[in-house]
């Protein structure tokens, strides 16, 4: 097996970062045409804010969204895969750091770990 | 305007915003947000999750061009981390506290700053700082590519940087902004990391320091699918070509040339909030 290095560490990094981003750009933007082939020609302006739909503020209801075909939801699908990616990388960078038996920067990483999903698992 | 329409337009600014962002390192999200509630009149809340989202693609999606020119320094970035997560948390719960008035004169102030700080450094040659213990024992000391080949740096005030970090969470949560400036200055002026390992670790870290109020965002129904689509498609293109003239471009002429942009939009916002017109 190859050795662990921080340079091998931040390639494969770089490349997470890259597929996750553009997974969920494609997501978005399929989600996007489909939501615009069906209202592209309604009026819309967002100048009053009134909270987006309960089925788009959690990812249980996202998915559920997403399985009655709602194009929006698939927009949405494609965010929570975005806002995924951060945490993927610092989730493997916790796996590196302990390939590389850094004490130090795993419990770093840990706590970063903790604090995204807090923020991503609970409802606020 | 029609849905269609109104998609293309927010595309069109968002690729423009995430373009000077990735090239500056300040991030998209300063400039999509007043550009949205100043030029369409969108409500600052949903332009606010719209553009935080946006921050994440625009952090991932150039860091793999950083990273793989070797200027980002992942330890720093992770480490620093600790400080701007939970600030970010903090700040997303108070953005839901505050009247959109207030947060339009604070987002104005903050681009302020941001817009002296960019147009004000002098670039790179700054002095390097002395060994720190605390640095040396994180192993945050390394090096970065020159056209004189490797240059090593040494890494100061951990503490100092530590501490502004966290407040750079907290306005990053607040905002929804990647708050690039804030943590240029902590790392370029008080840790004395040479300019481009700070603008690209900054922009390595933005991803994160988002996603932690990006959860609070989302359970809150600021993240509006139909409006965040285009931004966030926009800025993330924008952001990439930014990325990829980084490597050549001249910091000195970037930094005046966004400041005085980012300048006229702070004083417009500022403004606005006052008059209660956001």
């Amino acid at each position: 097996m190859a050795v662990w290095n921080d340079e091998r560490l931040e390639r494969i990094v770089a490349k997470l970062l890259r597929a996750g981003v553009l997974l969920s750009a494609a997501v978005v933007l399929l989600g996007g045409i489909c939501h615009l082939a069906a209202h592209g020609a309604e009026p819309v302006a967002y100048r009053k804010f009134q909270p987006a739909e309960a089925s788009y503020r959690s990812v249980s209801g996202i998915t559920g969204a997403v399985a009655r075909a709602d194009c929006r939801a698939v927009i949405q699908l494609g965010l929570v895969l975005l806002i995924a990616t951060p945490v993927a990388r610092v989730a493997f960078s916790l796996v590196a750091f302990a390939f590389e038996r850094d004490r130090t920067y795993v419990f770093v990483t840990l706590v970063v770990l903790a604090v995204l999903l807090y923020s991503l698992i609970f409802s606020h | 305007m029609t849905t269609l329409e109104f998609t293309l337009v927010v595309f069109l600014i968002s690729a423009v915003a995430g373009f000077l962002g990735a090239l500056t390192g300040l991030g998209g999200g300063v400039v999509v947000t007043p550009a949205l509630t100043l030029l369409l009149g969108v409500d600052l809340r949903y332009a606010i999750g719209a553009s935080l989202v946006s921050v994440i693609a625009t952090s991932s999606g150039a860091a793999a061009a950083y990273v793989r020119e070797g200027y980002s320094n992942i330890r720093i970035g992770m480490f620093l981390e600790v400080a701007t997560t939970p600030g970010a948390l903090i700040g997303a719960f108070l953005a839901t506290r505050t009247p959109t008035s207030a947060l339009a004169v604070i987002f104005g102030l903050m681009l302020l700053q941001a817009a002296w700080q960019s147009s004000r450094q002098d670039p790179d040659e700054a002095a390097n700082a002395a060994p720190d213990i605390l640095a040396t024992r994180l192993k945050f000391d390394s090096s970065y590519p020159t056209s004189g080949g490797q240059r090593p740096y040494h890494v100061g005030r951990v503490k100092t940087g530590f501490g502004l970090m966290f407040g750079a969470g907290a306005i990053s949560g607040l905002l929804g902004i990647g708050s690039g400036a804030l943590k240029v200055i902590a790392m370029d002026q008080a840790m004395r990391i040479p300019f481009k390992v700070s603008t690209t670790t900054s922009n390595f870290m933005i991803g994160v320091t988002a996603a932690a109020s990006a959860g609070v965002y989302l359970s809150r129904g600021y993240i509006e699918p139909g409006l965040t689509m285009p931004v966030m498609l926009g800025v993330l293109s924008g952001s990439i070509l930014g990325a990829r003239l980084l490597i050549v471009a001249r910091t000195r002429v970037l930094r005046w040339v966004f400041g005085v942009v980012v300048g006229l939009m702070a004083l417009e916002m500022i403004f606005s909030g006052i008059r209660g017109r956001i």
